[in-house]
């Protein structure tokens, strides 16, 4: 395995004297999708959210240890230029209620690309990586909020892809979509492996096993602090789980 | 990216001092009456000024009781008749009006809000007036404290009506599901468990018009009478105080300041402070109101 | 007697009788409202022509001549005020909403509570003492005289605490999936304010801009105090004025001219019957999204 594109180290996190997040260690490989599974309320969506530093949004928290990209202490990066390497999508698909060439082309716009033809290159190529071309390229100045759940995740996906980041974070992606739209995203994030490292937060054990090369499972302690109980290739986890709360947890679910 | 975090630094302080802006006004306001008022506050005494009835600036005489006391009874007038009626509109919208009334009677409370208090002033004189004045009594010219709480009860129903609407219909389904699926009527609900309730909301909504009344100026200049003397029942009956002329403080301010000057302008500041203090005790027992609805 | 008092049939008619008083409480309310928009309308437009309209007041005590001057004087105050009062007042909206929570400061986070304790307080301070305060302050110590940017500045705090709090309203009901989702592509805080939070809470902010409108064009006693009261066309910021609401007062006050002060009345209850629709329809706009 070659040098992690991210790596969390001894990371903590607190909500004023809470303990969210107790001690993990975690390295996400390059051109792999990780998977973060546990029960509701584990801290899983907050542990992926610490990757772009999106929890500082909420005044009360503090963290300690260190989260890396590619080796450098994110903590020690401009936000702006982290947030721009790591893209992120939402549990809810949320578009700005504008038209969708300008949901996507607001990134760009953001980080200086003022040119109308490199835009208009940019918004194609973002839509058609998150598969989501053929369905909306007559009505590019329609509003966003206009398309389906299913379609509102993909703008929000080609919208985190048209500011070229390296990391795509993505938090229960498919949780408020139907079946064929959650199928979909499934197959959209296994054709942008390639080009992109993802991780995921999912609740659902199944789309893991489909989507995922490795998976970190998360379980809160006594004290409700978030634990990384086991951390492996997908596959292993799912069959020889190594930690007996692994196995409880994924054959309970697989009942 | 240094750029933009210039950017992002610079705004944030330039943000900051507009959400300043208003503290700064009220410091100022404050510094200002109060520096202009207390020569007033000196000269004629604070104990004088507010006990003394008798305000002749051409003598030197500055006693503003006569003014606390109209503005007292005029609000006091406008309350009792102004409260029930909006109470009454309230619960009806919040509670029993069906929706195509409703979509009626709403708008028609707002709008009453928004009329200028310069055209109820016009209104009350060109039509309550003449009839205040058809009373039989010694001395009843119209003018005088029953018009202005006419007036002024007109003024500030809609703010109460729509402020205690918003508080019943705060009040959680469950609690009125829960009272009715015991037996009781829409009415014992609304009685018993609904106002109960938002007491405290509605409390605070007309503690809120009580400032508005004290605080309103121009449509009380105009029918008021503005003499500066105390109130008094002319005949037996006590109700007919109201028949009396009287002055507010907000009109003693408004009528005399573009032409005061010394002691005299000083005096109208000590005016504004105590009247400023009155609708301050006013607005913070609102808001005490409002806090404490946390602790039912 | 209890078993009556107890019997459904009691309960019943006490709960109709309650619902007719409830009834005629809201049937009076809007008969007032009726009566005093009706009669203004009536009376006032019942002898208005297009002159009116367009020709000045002739001064003198007989209250001759149309609202002309006063039309373009409360124009311009309401231009000049709420030009002042709108960046001040969603500056300090955007900073209370959007900031304020994210600032560690102890120093700032005091400042922040002052300053809301300020907006509260000045909401609540009844206009004459902003009449008072123009008075005393721009009128006479900073020695603009009577005149439109006195009374405009003292207009200011009027409506500086209406625009705060419908804006601050409006940024709050902008939902974090906005700030989230442009935050995450890389946007700085300000950036997501002006491109993507203060587009989407336009309507809110619009509703709070036009109240202000509507609160200077009905405001009275401040003006009485700082505008001066000529009806003559200002020429500048530093003329004195009087506004259609003023004009109403003088009228009706100093010339006992009651006819045109209907008629100057019933213009302004139109316009301010307008400024109603106007934000309902923009607020419809706002909950059919």
């Amino acid at each position: 395995m070659s040098e992690p594109r991210m790596r969390t180290e001894s990371y903590n996190l607190y909500y004023g004297d809470f303990q969210a997040l107790k001690d993990i260690s975690v390295d996400i490989p390059e051109n792999q999708v990780t998977a973060i599974i546990g029960p509701s309320g584990c801290g899983k969506s907050t542990f992926l959210r610490s990757f772009n530093r999106m929890n500082e949004l909420i005044p009360s928290v503090r963290t300690t240890g260190r989260v890396l990209l590619d080796g450098r202490n994110i903590f020690d990066l401009d936000v702006v230029e982290l947030r721009k390497n790591i893209g992120m999508v939402f549990q809810r698909p949320n578009p700005f209620p504008k038209s969708i060439f300008d949901n996507v082309a607001y990134g760009p716009r953001i980080h200086g690309t003022r040119d109308r033809d490199r835009l208009a290159e940019i918004v194609e190529s973002s839509i058609r990586s998150a598969a989501l071309w053929d369905e909306v390229k007559d009505d590019l100045g329609k509003s966003g909020l206009s398309l389906s759940g299913g379609q509102q995740q993909r703008l929000c996906i080609a919208r985190a892809l048209a500011v070229k980041p390296e990391v795509i974070l993505m938090d229960e992606p498919a949780s408020a979509l139907d079946p064929v739209a959650t199928l979909k995203i499934e197959e959209l994030i296994t054709a942008l492996k390639k080009d992109y490292t993802i991780v995921i937060v999912t609740h659902n054990m199944q789309q893991a096993a489909r989507v995922s090369d490795f998976t970190a499972f998360l379980l809160t302690d006594e004290q409700r602090a978030g634990n990384l109980i086991e951390f492996g290739p997908t596959k292993a986890i799912f069959t020889t789980p190594r930690d007996k709360r692994t196995e409880d947890y994924i054959s309970g679910r697989f009942g | 990216m240094t750029r933009k975090n210039t950017v992002e630094t610079v705004m944030k302080y330039v943000l900051l001092v507009s959400a300043l802006t208003s503290i700064t006004i009220v410091l100022m306001i404050g510094i200002f009456t109060l520096k202009e008022g207390m020569p007033a506050f000196r000269e004629i005494g604070l104990g004088d000024l507010l006990t003394r009835t008798t305000w002749r600036p051409g003598q030197e005489q500055y006693g503003i009781l006569a003014m606390i006391v109209g503005s007292g009874l005029v609000t006091v007038g406008a309350v009792v008749l102004g409260v029930p009626l909006a109470l009454g509109s309230a619960i009806f919208l919040a509670e029993i009006a069906p929706q195509k009334v409703k979509a009626f009677v709403k708008p028609s409370i707002e709008l009453l809000a928004g009329i200028p208090s310069v055209v109820y002033g016009l209104f009350g004189m060109v039509v309550l007036v003449p009839l205040v004045r058809k009373i039989p009594a010694p001395g009843n010219s119209g003018y005088g404290l029953l018009a202005a709480s006419v007036v002024l009860a007109i003024m500030i129903l809609p703010t109460i009506a729509s402020v205690s609407e918003n508080a019943i219909r705060n009040v959680p389904r469950s609690f009125r599901e829960g009272s009715l699926a015991m037996g009781a009527t829409r009415w014992e609900t609304i009685r018993k468990v609904v106002l109960p309730s938002a007491r405290s909301g509605i409390l605070s909504a007309v503690v809120l018009g009580l400032g508005r009344a004290l605080g309103e100026t121009i449509a009380m200049i105009m029918v008021i009478g503005n003499s500066v003397v105390m109130p008094a029942a002319t005949g037996g009956n006590p109700l007919t105080i109201f028949l009396s002329r009287a002055r507010t403080l907000t009109g003693n301010i408004a009528v005399e300041i573009a032409y005061a000057t010394g002691i005299h302008a000083n005096a109208l500041f000590a005016t504004g402070v105590v009247l400023f203090v009155l609708i301050m005790l006013v607005n913070s027992s609102a808001r005490f109101l409002i806090s404490n609805r946390s602790y039912k | 007697m209890t078993a009556f008092l107890c019997s459904l049939g009691f309960r019943r008619f006490r709960q109709s009788f309650a619902y007719g008083v409830l009834w005629t409480a809201a049937t009076v309310s809007v008969a007032i409202m009726l009566f005093v928009v009706g009669y203004v309308i009536v009376r006032g437009f019942s002898d208005i022509t297009l002159d009116f309209f367009t020709t000045s007041p002739r001064g003198g005590l007989s209250g001759e001549g149309g609202i002309y001057s006063t039309i373009v004087t409360t124009l311009y105050l309401v231009l000049v005020t709420i030009v002042i009062a709108t960046p001040l007042g969603v500056g300090a909206a955007v900073f209370l909403v959007e900031y304020a929570q994210h600032i560690k400061s102890g120093a700032i986070q005091k400042l922040v509570s002052v300053a809301r304790f300020g907006v509260e307080t000045l909401a609540g301070v009844p206009s004459i003492i902003f009449g008072l305060f123009g008075y005393a302050l721009f009128v006479t110590a900073l020695n603009l005289g009577f005149s439109i940017i006195a009374a405009a500045l003292a207009g200011v705090c009027l409506v500086i605490p209406v625009v705060i709090r419908t804006t601050e309203e409006a940024l709050k009901s902008v939902p974090d999936s906005y700030r989230e989702g442009s935050l995450s592509l890389g946007a700085s805080r300000w950036e997501t304010i002006r491109k993507v939070i203060l587009p989407s809470a336009l309507p809110g902010i619009t509703t709070g801009v036009i109240l202000s409108v509507g609160r200077i064009v009905s405001e009275t006693a401040i003006f009485y105090v700082t505008l001066g009261g000529s009806y003559r066309t200002p020429t500048s910021l530093m003329s004195s004025g009087r506004t259609m609401a003023l004009h109403v007062y003088y009228l009706a006050m100093e010339t006992r001219a009651f006819d045109k002060a209907m008629a100057t009345g019933a213009v302004l209850v139109a316009l301010i019957v307008l400024l109603n629709l106007i934000i309902n329809s923009v607020s419809k706009k706002l909950s059919a999204e």
